[in-house]
């Protein structure tokens, strides 16, 4: 079954929707999340014990951690976003997929061979040393070939909708698809130093290098893992939740207000350097700004919920995408907040950064894609429904004590890190050498290092409950407890 | 499309759009929201009129305050200096002796000299300076290669040792006596079974002692002693750069490794180098 007919309201044509290619795209995302998620706990544990980057040059620390980067944001992100999009799309446009199952198949294998290009880079050694943008000329080719692909794909199945407005999904969708593609082409012009070699020189140079790549970098966080992620919670929320959208009205004015704000906010990532100093402000009043324009969809998420809280007692994945949406609210107030220049002497370079990092995507990025996931298997694998929803429960309780280890451990220690490496004593020696600092934060990357272990295994969890899900598998077990009904006044 | 109806649960008037099923409830923006987003507005107005912001084709607003970074900077480096102006002055008039003899200065440049060392020196020597294996010496015994008087430290500190960027690096070379075929394989074993025999782990043998003095003796001293002013280490106690196994003392003698350290008069200032050589002198075996 490559195509799935929609059970269509009376007076509508049937659709059939491409789904053989969102079937591949979610298995991607749970396999390229894992490998991403054992990745990071591999990294977090060799900064804890130095010993295990085992003395090899592909397993140091150093290759890795891009690895992980890469795998977390472009594979199990990417692959999340390209999926519940091309999902979306076709379900709030009633229309299957622009190009048909072909095309929708060549976006998924290019991408994924993207990934392995990158990836394989990486480890053997080659990087153009952008952070988030790692990939040398080749692979950046090559995904600006696909990426374009999907564009079309995404696009002319907007075109054809036979619906008369645009579900707000799909703009938050189509502004991440249109903004990544300006990003990864600007940020990644050079010179190869010969079509025959991975080796090439960047176009820009000096501080310009430095503002292109954060103007990209910011906007990677800003348009795939915020914009693009919006996308996912506007349709899933709702749809699990079975409740409107609170307010359309907000929906337009922080969609439109994130857009704009959100692409100048890249030099608060270079405060206190080359940087002219009217970017640096210019880059901080507009991270203050866009406080409110990303509470907006923080808003629209938990108010769906309106007249509906007793449902996240007996919905764990409901559960997984309203913690999500709340993980996101204290990361974009953390946000901007880190980007004012005062807090940002000290924040910046600790590991400060890292938790800031991490509570977005553990709690954000990876919980709502999450509660997509469990959405989509028994839907598009036609299951009565999941396995089990007690191994949703078991997920969502363990991933979020680690995300808590994590993000915690990482506060305290790179505000300690911060505080140490600015302390001056009366006489005005520095109080710290820096190796004092790195054996003070030993015991928190143990922590950070436990709390990623336990999110690794959480993901496990939901690897085993997909397979058993997709197997056609059903656990007998006992619904969950219904909230007691308070009867007040003569309501019967 | 569905028409506009009122949401049972809270009340308000859906927009009469649905999507897959998903309609939307028309609720005005949250007052709270609107006015948070209307304060950080004019808030972000009123930083960029005090502060530099807004660019134009050949130049820039420079803001009410008069800040820039680099003041800002500026600033801090004096406040910085403002604190030391009690000792800095007095440590750079100071001869090392001089620092040496005087209990207050002295516990300045150690406690100063201690953080430096940690920044710039721990990565090889060690926190501490305890040393590293693979010829990294360790500095808190009283085995030194060129010198342990405080004077002899400052110098190496300042120019460091077989550098190419300080013309008055210290500088020695060990001949490669197997490598460029000086001597054979046999008569390296048996120096080194001399070398042995001088710091007492074997049995010495007549044919090392005289290869010994007529190769080594000229760096080494004919007793094996060592000599500071050339970098030629102590033969005869138990520490040793690359091993002691005679083996390691086989391959030194055939090809020998021999240690670089950095120039830090361009890193570090004068005064900075005076607390370091002070610390290191007062680690344990300052002479």
């Amino acid at each position: 079954m490559s195509a799935a007919i929609a059970a269509a309201p009376s007076l509508r044509t049937p659709v059939r929707y491409e789904e053989a290619v969102i079937k591949k795209f979610t298995v991607a995302t749970v396999f390229w999340g894992v490998t991403g998620f054992l990745v990071g706990v591999v990294i977090a544990w060799q900064l804890a014990f130095p010993a295990l980057n085992l003395g090899l040059e592909w397993t140091t620390f150093g290759r890795l951690r891009p690895l992980h980067t890469s795998a977390v944001i472009f594979a199990f992100g990417g692959n999340a976003l390209l999926g519940t999009s091309l999902y979306v799309v076709q379900r709030t446009c009633r229309t299957h997929l622009f190009g048909g199952p072909a095309f929708a198949n060549f976006i998924f294998w290019g991408y994924q061979l993207f990934i392995v290009m990158a990836a394989s880079g990486y480890v053997l050694g080659i990087t153009q040393s952008k952070e988030y943008a790692e990939p040398e000329w080749y692979v950046d080719i090559w995904l600006t070939i696909v990426w374009v692909c999907y564009l079309i794909c995404f696009a002319g199945t907007l075109i054809r909708r036979q619906e008369p407005h645009i579900y707000v999904a799909n703009w938050f969708y189509l502004a991440f698809i249109l903004t990544i593609a300006m990003l990864h082409i600007v940020n990644n012009l050079a010179v190869p130093v010969s079509f025959t070699g991975t080796k090439s020189y960047i176009y820009w140079s000096g501080v310009q290098d430095a503002m292109t790549q954060w103007w990209y970098g910011h906007n990677a966080v800003g348009f795939f893992l915020t914009a693009g992620f919006l996308g996912i919670m506007y349709y899933f929320i709702p749809k699990q939740a079975n409740r409107p959208v609170y307010s359309y009205r907000l929906s337009i004015v922080h969609f439109w207000t994130l857009i704009f704000l959100y692409i100048w906010a890249g030099p608060h990532h270079l405060h206190y350097t080359a940087l002219p100093d009217w970017a640096q402000t210019l880059g901080m009043i507009f991270s203050i700004m866009l406080w409110m324009p990303s509470w907006g969809g923080m808003i629209n998420g938990i108010m769906t919920l309106s007249g509906a809280w007793d449902k996240l007692r007996t919905d764990p994945i409901l559960r997984f995408l309203v913690v999500s949406v709340a993980f996101y609210g204290m990361s974009t107030f953390e946000g901007p907040m880190m980007a004012i220049k005062a807090v940002n002497s000290l924040s910046h370079y600790t590991d400060w950064t890292i938790g800031h990092v991490h509570s977005g995507a553990l709690g954000w990025v990876a919980f709502v894609s999450f509660g997509a996931i469990y959405f989509l298997v028994p839907k598009l694998w036609n299951r009565e429904r999941l396995y089990s929803l007690r191994l949703v429960t078991y997920h969502f309780w363990i991933a979020t004590i680690g995300i808590v280890l994590y993000i915690t451990a990482m506060w305290i220690s790179g505000i300690m890190q911060g505080l140490m490496w600015r302390a001056y004593d009366t006489l005005g020696f520095l109080q710290y050498s820096f190796i004092e600092t790195v054996e003070a934060m030993h015991p928190y990357y143990v922590i950070r290092a436990t709390g990623g272990t336990m999110f690794l295994l959480g993901s496990l969890i939901m690897v085993y409950n997909v397979w058993k899900t997709i197997r056609g598998d059903l656990r007998h077990e006992a619904a969950f407890a219904q909230p007691v009904r308070i009867v007040t006044g003569a309501a019967e | 499309m569905a028409g506009k109806e009122v949401d049972a649960l809270t009340g308000i008037e859906t927009t009469g759009h649905e999507w897959d099923g998903i309609q939307e409830l028309n609720t005005p923006l949250p007052k709270w929201w609107l006015y948070v987003f209307y304060v950080t507005i004019v808030w972000a107005i009123a930083y960029s009129i005090a502060f530099p912001s807004w660019p134009w084709l050949s130049g820039y607003w420079g803001g009410l305050v008069g800040y820039t970074t680099r003041g800002q900077f500026n600033e801090r480096m004096a406040d910085l200096e403002a604190s030391r102006a009690g000792w800095y002055d007095r440590l750079g008039a100071a001869s090392l002796q001089q620092i040496n003899d005087d209990p207050e200065l002295l516990q300045i440049a150690t406690v100063g000299g201690k953080v430096i060392f940690g920044n710039n020196c721990a990565p090889c020597h060690g926190t501490g300076g305890t040393g590293r294996p693979g010829g990294f010496p360790a500095l808190v015994d009283d085995d030194w290669l060129w010198g342990g008087s405080v004077d002899e430290i400052y110098k190496t500190i300042q120019h460091g040792i077989r550098n190419d960027t300080d013309t008055d690096a210290r500088i020695s070379q060990m001949p490669a006596f197997g490598a460029d075929a000086m001597l054979t394989s046999a008569q390296i074993a048996a120096v080194a079974d001399h070398v042995l025999a001088l710091s007492g782990q074997g049995a010495d043998n007549a044919e090392g002692a005289t290869l010994f003095a007529e190769n080594c003796a000229s760096c080494h001293g004919e007793l094996g002693k060592g000599e500071p002013s050339l970098g030629a280490p102590n033969l005869t106690d138990q520490i040793w750069l690359y091993g002691s196994t005679r083996q390691a003392i086989i391959n030194q003698i055939t090809k020998p490794k021999m240690g670089v350290m950095p120039s830090w008069a361009h890193r570090l200032s004068d005064v900075e180098i005076k607390q370091v050589a002070t610390y290191v002198h007062s680690l344990g075996g300052g002479q």
